[in-house]
C-alpha cells in the first residue's frame, strides 16, 4: 500500500505497446514451419522450371500444376512470416489451397495417372500420390500449418 | 558419381540433422557443436561440387540431367548458409531445430542427387 500506484501504470502501457514484437518474437516453432515451407517452395518451383524448359510437352498440365503450387508455397512461406492481420488471412487462403490442391491432384493422379504423372516422373507435381514424392510432407504440412493459425488466431482477431 | 562420397554425405547430413534435433529438442541454443556439424555438411557438400566439376571431365559423366543434379546441388549448398545466418540471427533453440531440418533436406537431396546421376528410370 506504501508504493506509489502511478510507476504501475506506464509499465502496463508499456506491455501493451510491446504486445506486437513480443509476438513477433514468439514465432518460435513456428519458425521451423516456416523453414519447411521455404525449402518445398525453392524445391517445388526450381523442379517446375526445370521441368518448363526441358520436359514441359510431355505432361504440360501437371507441370503448370507444379509451377501454381511452387508460386503458392513462395505465397505461403512469405505469408507466415510477416506478422499483420493480412498476411494472416492470406496464410489461411494458401494454406487452405494446398491442401485442396493435395487432396484432389492425390486422387486424381490415381485416377487419370496419364495427365499428372506420365512423362514427368513419379513426382510430377508435388501434389502426385498425395505428395508420395516428397516424403507427404505437402500432406502433412498444410495441416500442421492450420493448427499454428489457429494457435495464433487471438494475435490477429483483434483490431 | 563416386559412390562412396554419396554414403559419406548422406550419412553426415542425417547425422548432423539428428543432432541438431536433438539439441534442440533439449532446449539448445545454437552453438558450436549445432553450428560446426551444420559447417560439416556444408564443406561435404563443397566436395560434391568439386566431384561433380571433375567427374564429366575423367569420363564419369551422369546418365541424367546435369541441369537439374546442379539445381539440387546450389540448393543444398544454400541451406546451410541460410539457416545458419538465421541461427545467428535469433538464438533460440529453435534454430537449432531448423539447423536439423536443414541438415535433413540435405541428406535427402543427396539421395535423390545420386539418382539424377546414376540412374535414370523413365
Amino acid at each position: 500500500m506504501s508504493s506509489d500506484p502511478t510507476p504501475s501504470n506506464p509499465t502496463a502501457a508499456d506491455s501493451d505497446a510491446a504486445a506486437p514484437s513480443q509476438s513477433r518474437r514468439s514465432l518460435g516453432v513456428g519458425r521451423v514451419l516456416i523453414v519447411v515451407y521455404a525449402i518445398l517452395a525453392i524445391g517445388a518451383t526450381s523442379r517446375a522450371v526445370y521441368q518448363m524448359a526441358t520436359v514441359y510437352s510431355t505432361a504440360p498440365v501437371a507441370i503448370t500444376l507444379s509451377a501454381l503450387s511452387g508460386i503458392i508455397y513462395i505465397v505461403a512461406t512469405i505469408a507466415l512470416l510477416r506478422q499483420s492481420r493480412t498476411w494472416y488471412r492470406v496464410a489461411w487462403v494458401t494454406i487452405s489451397f494446398e491442401l485442396l490442391g493435395v487432396i484432389v491432384i492425390g486422387t486424381l493422379s490415381i485416377l487419370v495417372p496419364s495427365v499428372f504423372v506420365q512423362g514427368s516422373g513419379v513426382d510430377g507435381t508435388v501434389w502426385s500420390y498425395y505428395g508420395y514424392g516428397y516424403l507427404f510432407i505437402p500432406l502433412v504440412l498444410p495441416v500442421l500449418g492450420m493448427l499454428w493459425l489457429r494457435s495464433r488466431r487471438a494475435l490477429f482477431s483483434a483490431a | 558419381m563416386i559412390g562412396w562420397y554419396t554414403v559419406v554425405e548422406v550419412a553426415v547430413a542425417a547425422a548432423a540433422g539428428v543432432l541438431c534435433l536433438v539439441l534442440g529438442l533439449f532446449r539448445v541454443k545454437p552453438g558450436d557443436l549445432s553450428m560446426g556439424a551444420t559447417a560439416l555438411v556444408e564443406l561435404v557438400l563443397l566436395g560434391q561440387l568439386g566431384i561433380a566439376i571433375v567427374a564429366p571431365l575423367v569420363g564419369n559423366s551422369p546418365t541424367g540431367s546435369l541441369l537439374e543434379f546442379y539445381i539440387y546441388l546450389v540448393v543444398a549448398l544454400l541451406l546451410p548458409i541460410l539457416a545458419g545466418f538465421w541461427a545467428l540471427v535469433e538464438r533460440d533453440r529453435w534454430s537449432t531445430v531448423v539447423l536439423g531440418v536443414a541438415c535433413l533436406a540435405i541428406a535427402v537431396m543427396a539421395v535423390r542427387m545420386n539418382i539424377i546421376w546414376t540412374v535414370q528410370i523413365a
